[in-house]
C-alpha cells in the first residue's frame, strides 16, 4: 500500500464498527504491525473506538463493519452505519453468517437468558443472531472466523485502487494442494470440512494435522451431502456431523441445511 | 434535583462496548455504573450439548484479544473432568504458547491503547509523529508475540492448534529455533518500553486492594496453581465458587464478579506481581526495582509499568522455554471422555479466568460457567472511579472524563469478553 498518495487528494475515510462479536476481527487491523502506520497513512481512520479517542462524525468513504445484529437497537444502528457509509464491507463470521452465537436461532433465546443470568428482566436481546446483509445492502463480504489479515489489506488496496478485491473463491482443498499438504482425509482418515469450505485462511487446520472445521464458512457451490457421506464412510457419526455443520457458521445456507439432516445434539436423527 | 448532564456515547481504546454513568448530588458522587451493554452472545447456554472436545474452539470466540486464555481455561478445565494429565513437555509447550499471548496483548494494550492517556494523544497512530521510535518498537514486539501464536498456534487470533490433551502438531526444534532469537530481541524492546512508560506522570493514587491471582510452588503462574489473595485466601480451584459469587446487576449484560462474603477484589498485572513477586527472575525484579515498582504496589495507574515488566519476563520465559524444548513423543496424550465435573483457572493477560464444566459419560457438556477476568474487575473498577471522580469533581468536565476512562484503562478491561461499551453520563445538582 502506498502511503504517499497525493497530498491535494483528500485521503479516503474510515470507519470501523462493532456489533456482537469478540473484537478479533477488527484486531487483524492493528496486527497488521508492518502496515498499520502505512494504512494509516493512506486513509484517513475517522471513526475507530477500539484503536483511537477521536470518533469523527460520518459520511466515511469506508465503513468496515464487525458482528452480527442481536438487538433492536443494533437493527436500528446498521441503518445509520449504512447511511453515512460510501462503501460497507463485513468482515468476519458474525457479520457475513451471525457468527457462534447464532445458535440461538436453533433454540429458545429464553431459555438461553435464563440459563445465563439470573434476572432475564434485564436482558434486552432478539430472538436471533443474523448478518449484516439481512439489514442492508453489503458492497463486499470478507468471511473467517477470524478473518485473513492479508485479505483485510487486499480489500482495503483494491477499494483505494478503485478495482475489485481479488479474494479468490476457492474451496480449502485447492488451498491445501498448493501448500503441499497431504490429504488429512485421504492420508489419516480424518474428518475435514475442507472440501465445501470458503478458502482465505491458508488452509491452516490440515497443516497441522487436524481436518479443517469450516470457520470461512461454506465455499461456493458446496456439495456438503456428498462430504456428509465420506465422514460416515470413515465412520463418524451424525452427531458430529451436525456439530460439525453447526458451528461459527450455523446460520450460513448450506451449513444449516447439512447440519439439520442430522439432528439435534440432543436428539440425532 | 437540578440535575445537570454529561454524556460520552463511547469509551474508546477498551475491547468492547460499554458506558459509565455517574451521578452527583449535593456536590457529591452518589452512584457510579459501569455499565457493559455490548450485546449477549449466550456462550454459557450454547455450549450445552456440545462435545467437551468442542469448547476450547468455542470458547476462543468470547475473546479475538485473549483466545489462548480461553483455549487454556477451557482445556485444563476438561482434562481435570477426564483425568488426563499431560507430561511436562506438552505442559512446556503450552506455556510457551500463553507467552505469546501474553506479550501480544499486554503489548497492544500498553502501546495502543493505554500510553496515548499519560501523554495526551488521542491513539496511538498520532502518538507515533511524536514517539515513532516507540510505537515502532511496540509493533515488532507484538509481532513477537504474534510470532510464538501463529507457529505454535496455526494463526494468532482464535489459533487451531490446541486440543484437549495437548495439540494436533507440534513444532520440530528447527521450527522453533529462529524464534529464540526473536524473543532475544523482543526482550530488549520490552526493556525499552518498561523504560519508558516508567517515566510517564504517575497520579498519586493508591488503595487498599484485595489482590487475587494463581499460585504456583514455583513458577510465575499461568496454566496452573492455587487461587490465593492479599488477604489470606488459598483455595484449591475447584473450590473457586465457593468463595466467589457473580452478581447480575440491571446496568450491566456482563455479570459481576465478587467475593461470597461481599467485597470487590481485584485480579490482573497488579495482582499476579505484588502475590507472585519471589516467583520472578532475578533480572526482572532487578528492573522493578530500577523503574520504582516494589511489590505491594497499590497504586493501579503504575499497571503500566508492571504489564511491560510481565513482557519481559514472558519474553525471558520464551526464549528459556525454546532453548529447553525437547519434541514431545506425541502431540497429544489420550483423551477418554468420562462423566464428571471440570474446573480450571488460568491466567489471562487481564487475570484470573475460571471455567467449570459438567459432562456427560459420552463428553458432551451439560452445564458450562465461564467467569473472565473484566467481570472480577467490574466492582473494583467503580470503586476506583468513585474515588477520582470525587476527587475530581471541580474540574473541567472533559477533564473529568478523560481521566475517568483512564483510570477504567488501568485495568485493561476486555469488555467484549464481558460480553460488551461505555456512555459517561454525570449528573450535577
Amino acid at each position: 500500500m502506498d502511503a504517499r498518495l497525493p497530498s491535494t487528494r483528500p485521503r479516503p475515510t474510515l470507519a470501523v464498527w462493532k456489533f456482537a462479536s469478540c473484537d478479533g476481527c477488527q484486531l487483524s487491523l492493528l496486527d497488521c504491525e508492518d502496515e498499520l502506520l502505512a494504512v494509516a497513512g493512506a486513509l484517513d481512520i475517522a471513526y475507530f473506538a477500539e484503536a483511537s479517542s477521536t470518533l469523527r462524525p460520518g459520511p466515511y468513504d469506508l465503513s468496515l463493519v464487525e458482528g452480527s445484529i442481536t438487538t433492536a437497537q443494533d437493527a436500528e444502528r446498521i441503518r445509520a452505519v449504512r447511511a453515512a457509509s460510501k462503501y460497507l464491507i463485513t468482515i468476519g463470521a458474525c457479520a457475513t453468517a451471525g457468527g457462534i452465537q447464532a445458535l440461538r436461532n436453533f433454540a429458545d433465546v429464553n431459555d438461553y437468558i435464563a440459563a445465563v443470568y439470573a434476572t432475564p428482566a434485564y436482558i434486552s436481546t432478539l430472538a436471533t443472531s443474523t448478518p449484516i446483509a439481512a439489514h442492508v445492502k453489503v458492497d463486499f463480504a470478507l468471511h473467517g472466523c477470524p478473518i485473513n489479515k492479508t485479505q483485510l489489506l487486499e480489500v482495503i488496496s483494491a477499494l483505494l485502487a478503485g478495482r475489485k478485491p481479488d479474494i479468490p473463491n476457492e474451496s480449502v482443498c485447492v488451498a491445501c494442494k498448493r501448500r503441499g499438504t497431504p490429504c488429512v482425509m485421504v492420508a489419516h482418515g480424518t474428518p475435514c470440512l475442507g472440501p465445501v469450505t470458503r478458502a482465505g485462511c491458508g488452509a491452516i487446520c490440515p497443516a497441522y494435522q487436524r481436518g479443517c472445521y469450516g470457520c470461512y464458512g461454506p465455499a461456493e457451490a458446496a456439495n456438503t451431502a456428498a462430504l456428509a457421506a465420506a465422514w460416515i464412510a470413515l465412520g463418524a457419526d451424525r452427531t458430529s456431523l451436525h456439530r460439525a455443520f453447526r458451528s461459527f457458521n450455523a446460520a450460513a445456507e448450506p451449513f444449516r441445511k447439512e447440519s439439520d439432516a442430522h439432528g439435534d445434539e440432543n436428539h440425532p436423527g | 434535583m437540578a440535575t445537570k448532564t454529561i454524556r460520552v456515547d463511547t469509551l474508546t481504546r477498551v475491547e468492547g462496548e460499554g458506558a459509565l454513568e455517574l451521578d452527583i448530588a449535593d456536590g457529591a458522587v452518589a452512584g457510579v455504573r459501569l455499565a457493559i451493554f455490548e450485546p449477549p452472545r449466550f456462550f454459557e447456554a450454547l455450549l450445552r450439548g456440545r462435545a467437551g472436545a468442542e469448547a476450547p474452539d468455542i470458547t476462543a470466540r468470547i475473546c479475538g484479544i485473549c483466545p489462548v486464555a480461553y483455549q487454556m481455561s477451557a482445556v485444563h478445565a476438561i482434562e481435570h473432568a477426564w483425568g488426563i494429565t499431560l507430561d511436562a513437555r506438552l505442559r512446556a509447550l503450552r506455556r510457551l504458547l500463553y507467552c505469546g499471548e501474553w506479550i501480544e496483548s499486554h503489548t497492544l494494550h500498553i502501546v495502543m491503547l493505554h500510553a496515548p492517556d499519560f501523554l495526551g494523544f488521542p491513539d496511538a497512530i498520532s502518538m507515533a509523529a511524536a514517539h515513532g521510535e516507540v510505537v515502532r518498537r511496540g509493533l515488532a514486539l507484538k509481532k513477537a508475540g504474534n510470532a510464538l501464536l501463529r507457529l505454535l498456534g496455526g494463526r494468532e487470533i482464535h489459533p487451531v492448534n490446541v486440543r484437549v490433551g495437548g495439540f494436533y502438531r507440534v513444532p520440530t526444534r528447527a521450527e522453533l529455533a529462529p524464534l529464540a532469537t526473536v524473543m532475544a530481541e523482543a526482550r530488549l524492546d520490552a526493556i525499552a518500553l518498561t523504560r519508558f512508560v516508567a517515566g510517564f506522570p504517575f497520579p498519586d493514587f493508591a488503595r487498599d486492594y484485595e489482590f487475587v491471582a494463581m499460585r504456583h510452588p514455583t513458577e510465575y503462574p499461568m496454566n496452573e496453581g492455587r487461587v490465593v489473595s492479599s488477604r489470606g485466601l488459598d483455595i484449591a480451584v475447584a473450590e473457586y465458587e465457593t468463595a466467589f459469587a457473580e452478581r447480575h446487576v440491571a446496568h450491566s449484560t456482563a455479570l459481576q464478579s465478587g467475593l461470597r462474603g461481599g467485597g470487590s477484589y481485584l485480579v490482573g498485572p497488579l495482582a499476579r506481581f505484588n502475590l507472585n513477586y519471589d516467583r520472578l527472575d532475578a533480572s526482572v525484579q532487578a528492573l522493578a526495582a530500577e523503574f520504582g515498582v516494589a511489590p505491594g504496589c497499590t497504586n493501579p495507574f503504575r499497571s503500566i509499568i508492571v504489564r511491560a515488566l510481565e513482557v519481559v519476563y514472558a519474553c525471558e520465559e520464551a526464549e528459556r522455554l525454546i532453548a529447553d524444548y525437547d519434541p514431545p513423543p506425541a502431540p497429544a496424550v489420550a483423551v477418554v471422555p468420562r462423566a464428571g465435573t471440570g474446573t480450571a483457572c488460568t491466567e489471562a493477560p487481564r487475570g484470573i479466568l475460571y471455567h467449570r464444566y459438567d459432562l456427560n459419560a459420552e463428553g458432551s457438556i451439560l452445564a458450562a460457567r465461564i467467569v473472565p477476568p473484566t467481570s472480577q474487575n467490574q466492582s473494583t473498577i467503580e470503586d476506583d472511579l468513585r474515588i477520582i471522580a470525587t476527587r475530581d469533581l471541580a474540574l473541567p468536565e472533559n477533564v473529568l472524563r478523560d481521566h475517568c476512562e483512564q483510570a477504567i484503562r488501568n485495568h485493561d478491561p476486555c469488555i467484549s469478553c464481558s460480553t460488551h461499551f461505555l456512555r459517561l453520563t454525570v449528573r450535577r445538582q
